[in-house]
């Protein structure tokens, strides 16, 4: 157990991550939109380009349908709240997190869960076409992207004999050298249910509207202003997140273990490295692949499915 | 005799019930005293039975040896900790329906709602004597009781030939299950004769695994006709939209345990042994039923049908955490079954709850809009207020969301595959990763059929004119609601409350327990909290937190204007009602990648059609592979014996003639 003066410290460190990934999350996806720019010899909007967008859409006034009920007022919040949670209870620079208890990865799942059905059920609120278009392939995409990232996430559970993540960060940093051939399979897997679960190409287009195309930006069609902030930031929040259980589970190299302050310095250094080189991953992806069409979703998620049920089952085969 | 009280006030209860079932029928002529004296009077003893068995969960067992029944067959009756736990789930559970049932019987025919009364009362007192049963034949008496019942209850709208044939469906095969149940318990027996009725003689008699084995296969296929597990389920889609709302509600929420209950029963408390192959087979079994339920699920347009098909998901779970248990217990790994078998028992007592909800919520939208089909409803959020929160807090709590019970006992049972790998046997051990995908799968489904089930019904655009004066629910049917509701949002928040109180049934049926539960009541961590834990109380208020500092800082950094205008949709002009998701558009993907699992029948409009129309249907192939063609051998074979029969009654003089003859000449 930890004495009191650490735990005040942990305590300051989680409050301080909660802050550092709110603010920060925008900056990944503008960063990532940059790449992509560049990617496509054009010259892009800058890095800084999502908190002006954020600054824009906070000072307009918003504008809801007529028939919109609460449901739809109180949507953004609620998916802001959840995942601005999840973002902070992800140990990405040291493992050290009191909240961390409150929801392990199971939960997180479910607090991911949480976020989407509402957001799905807003899309429905309205009764437009594309509102219902659009929350009825987010479910699809989900249904069989949730039980994959479950999957990917039991595997890691596996190997460290924990569902807690800073647990599994934990184990998984010590094997320095050990390969998992079962982590390989659930990487794979969780490479396609990050592309999927964050609307990005080849199973949705984030920078479309498109009706044939549109899965997220279907639904969140009819949000506006303050609200249209909150969800686009919920996004961003929520890819931040994606990635960093991404690096918590496949890099976790590099940071700060329990009681580590010395190394929080070069632990700070590496998460940027190690987020810079993921952003640009990603927009390197999203450059060369196309879109696909929405019932060849169903098939890549199925392979992720696949893939992760694979992985645990080598796990279960070889011990390892 | 202070430890005879919780029998004798289960007594007073029932012996209330049955009185307020006569008076029903006595004072038939007025509808209002009816429902709104007798049927919250008998909430109240619904509620009486639940604090008994909360107050009786860690008594030792308390029998009684009633002066009742045929001569030298007298009943026993017997309260320990599962009996209490499930009298918990069905006072609690049926104290919100009878209220509920207060408002929504108001309306009807006076004459038929006395008879109702006393079958509705009948129906409680035959599942509360099914949990206190102590021997084969009172068990025997309680469930056809509870069968017979339900089934009138079911067929209350007699008049319409569709929920006759309903009824007779369900009638059937509950009958069919209450054969295999008594076959189970005369195999039991072990031939010890007619003394050896009761479960305690069941309990001594050691039977070689043979026997054993038989018995919990007949007990599997019995109970599992009556819970709806795969293929003995189709009753559930056609007595559940049948039956009135509050009847489907106890049916669902409760009946259905009922069926647990003597799995959990006959398995572990009356069988002395158990083997490895039955958990295979009930984990096999279970995940099936899960992944058809929910699959089917998402294609119905029918709202209560939907449900019907959801519970069969749920039950399949229930039947997954009932195989782990076994596994578990016989692999010696205690502290593993102890777990399962929490979360088996937990998402019984949460399923009860929710799903009474989800049901009573359908009753109150059909008295509203007098439509069951889903692509007729849409809007409703505007016209019934209560209805709509109140149906949101069951749709979360099933679809398994945090902080809500329904993703309580998901975690728990997830939990368990997590921490299964070193079972001796490696075949077993592959298997267990397989069901965790599989479990997954079917949680994920769940929440799309629940999307579909909330959205379509209370969102969007009112789909017909009508809709407009739907009114919301009375007093009475938002106080039952209200009481579900709660129930879920307490269960999700008191984790670790609840399955200290599990922890008595897993001593008695399994003899170890999860123990130590918690580090701290606050944070549920079944095994310790380096392992794992989840604390649902701390994730609401960090939301809730987050969402109240949120909505303070717009507010106070920018402003919080707010204008309405006409939708925006992407700039189409042309919208109307007509162009959202039916239930039947919501749930076409599912129908799509699920295709070779339904019997498909669907008509297209050509693009010429000037007044086109679409028709489709989605059927259960097992109905057709299964069910008909043994009908039609029972009638094939029926049709030979009806040679027989001309009704004259020479021919039958002639027939005892020649029996008599041959019985003469073999004797």
């Amino acid at each position: 157990m930890m004495n009191n003066s650490e735990f005040i410290l942990a305590i300051v460190f989680q409050l301080t991550q909660l802050l550092l990934v709110v603010l920060a999350a925008p900056l990944l996806t503008g960063w990532v939109n940059q790449c992509q720019a560049w990617l496509q010899n054009r010259s892009g909007a800058g890095m800084l380009q999502p908190y002006r967008v954020l600054h824009k859409l906070f000072h307009k006034d918003a504008v809801i349908a007529h028939n919109a009920s609460w449901l739809f007022r109180i949507t953004p919040y609620i998916v802001f709240g959840c995942m601005w949670l999840a973002a902070a209870i992800i140990p990405i620079i040291a493992v050290d997190l009191p909240f961390s208890g409150v929801a392990d990865v199971i939960a997180l799942v479910g607090v991911f869960a949480l976020a989407r059905m509402f957001i799905a059920l807003a899309a429905m609120d309205i009764g437009t076409s594309f509102g219902t278009l659009g929350a009825r392939r987010e479910m699809l995409v989900s249904f069989l992207a949730e039980p994959a990232l479950l999957m990917v996430l039991f595997t890691a559970s596996m190997i460290s004999h924990s569902t807690q993540l800073p647990r599994i960060v934990e184990a998984l940093a010590h094997h320095q050298f050990a390969l998992y051939p079962s982590l390989a399979f659930a990487a794979l897997a969780f490479v396609i249910v990050l592309l999927a679960e964050n609307a990005r190409i080849p199973v949705d287009n984030p920078s479309t509207h498109l009706e044939l195309t549109m899965i997220h930006e279907a639904m969140i069609l009819e949000y506006s202003a303050r609200h249209l902030a909150l969800i686009e930031w919920a996004s961003s929040l929520k890819l931040f997140a994606y990635i960093s259980i991404g690096i918590a589970l496949f890099l976790p190299h590099g940071i700060a273990e329990v009681g580590n302050w010395a190394g929080l310095p070069l632990a700070i250094v590496l998460l940027l490295l190690k987020l810079l080189a993921a952003g640009a991953g990603l927009a390197v992806l999203e450059v060369v692949t196309a879109k696909m069409r929405i019932f060849r979703a169903p098939e890549f998620l199925g392979t992720a499915f696949l893939l992760a049920v694979l992985g645990l089952l080598i796990h279960f085969l070889l011990g390892t | 005799m202070t430890g005879m009280l919780p029998l004798q006030g289960i007594g007073a209860a029932i012996t209330l019930w049955i009185a307020l079932g006569l008076m029903g029928l006595l004072f038939r002529h007025s509808a209002k005293l009816v429902a709104h004296l007798l049927f919250p009077v008998g909430a109240l003893a619904s509620l009486v039975l639940a604090v008994i068995g909360l107050w009786s969960l860690d008594a030792s067992p308390q029998m009684v040896v009633l002066p009742l029944g045929l001569p030298d067959l007298p009943l026993h009756l017997r309260l320990d900790s599962l009996s209490s736990f499930f009298l918990i789930l069905l006072g609690g559970a049926s104290f919100g329906v009878s209220l509920f049932g207060s408002g929504y019987f108001r309306h009807m025919e006076s004459k038929t709602l006395g008879l109702l009364c006393l079958e509705y009362h009948l129906f409680l007192t035959g599942m509360t004597l099914v949990l206190l049963a102590d021997d084969a034949y009172m068990f025997m008496v309680a469930w056809e009781t509870m069968a017979l019942s339900s089934y009138f209850l079911v067929t209350t709208d007699h008049h319409v030939p569709d929920i006759r044939k309903a009824g007779f469906l369900y009638l059937l095969i509950a009958h069919v299950g209450a054969i295999a149940i008594l076959l189970g318990f005369g195999v039991m027996q072990g031939g010890h004769g007619i003394g050896a009725y009761t479960f305690d003689a069941m309990r001594e008699a050691h039977l070689s695994p043979f026997w054993a084995s038989a018995a919990f296969l007949l007990a599997l296929f019995g109970f599992g006709a009556k819970a709806g597990a795969l293929p003995l389920h189709v009753w559930l889609p056609e007595a559940h939209p049948a039956a009135p709302s509050p009847v489907s509600a106890l049916m669902s929420g409760v009946m259905l345990k009922t069926a647990i209950y003597g799995i959990l029963r006959v398995t572990f408390d009356l069988l002395h042994t158990q083997i490895w192959w039955w958990g295979v087979l009930t984990l096999a079994l279970g995940l099936m039923t899960a992944i058809f339920g929910v699959m089917f699920a998402a294609v119905q347009g029918d709202m209560k049908r939907l449900l019907a098909y959801s519970s069969i998901e749920n039950i399949g779970l229930l039947l997954v955490g009932i195989g782990l248990t076994i596994i578990f217990h016989v692999y010696g790994k205690g502290a593993l079954a102890a777990l399962s078998l929490t979360a088996t028992l937990y998402h019984s007592l949460n399923h009860a709850m929710f799903k009474s909800l989800l049901f009573i919520g359908t009753g109150s939208i059909l008295h509203a809009t007098g439509q069951r089909n889903m692509g007729r409803l849409g809007g409703l959020i505007h016209q019934m207020p209560w209805t709509s929160v109140l149906m949101l807090v069951g749709v979360l709590a099933i679809a398994g969301v945090p902080p809500l019970n329904g993703f309580v006992s998901e975690w728990l049972l997830l939990q368990a595959f997590l921490l299964s790998p070193g079972l001796p046997d490696s075949y077993v051990n592959m298997l267990v990763p397989v069901a965790a995908a599989a479990i997954a799968l079917a949680a994920a489904l769940a929440a799309y059929v629940m999307v579909k089930f909330y959205g379509v019904i209370f969102l969007g655009q009112r789909r017909e004119q009508v809709l407009e004066h739907a009114h919301d629910a009375g007093h009475w049917e938002r106080a039952g609601m209200a009481w579900l509701a709660l129930t879920c949002v307490a269960l999700g928040l008191a984790p670790v409350f609840v399955v200290q109180h599990i922890d008595y049934v897993s001593h008695l049926l399994i003899g170890t327990q999860l123990g130590n539960a918690a580090a701290d009541w606050m944070f549920l961590a079944p095994v310790d909290t380096e392992r794992a834990s989840y604390s649902p109380l701390y994730f609401l208020l960090a939301v809730s937190g987050v969402m109240l500092l949120i909505v303070l800082l717009v507010r106070h950094l920018y402003h919080g204007r707010l204008r309405r205008g006409p939708a925006w949709d992407c700039g189409f002009p042309a919208q109307n009602a007509r162009m959202q998701d039916t239930a039947e558009g919501f749930g076409q993907p599912i129908r799509r990648i699920f295709e070779p699992f339904f019997k498909i029948e669907s008509e297209m409009p050509t693009p010429f059609d000037t007044h086109p129309k679409y028709h489709g249907r989605s059927d259960d192939r097992l109905w057709f592979m299964l069910y008909l063609p043994i009908s039609r051998l029972t009638e094939r074979l029926s049709g030979w014996a009806s040679l027989l029969q001309h009704g004259r009654i020479h021919l039958y003089l002639t027939y005892t003639f020649v029996t008599l003859v041959i019985l003469l000449i073999f004797v």
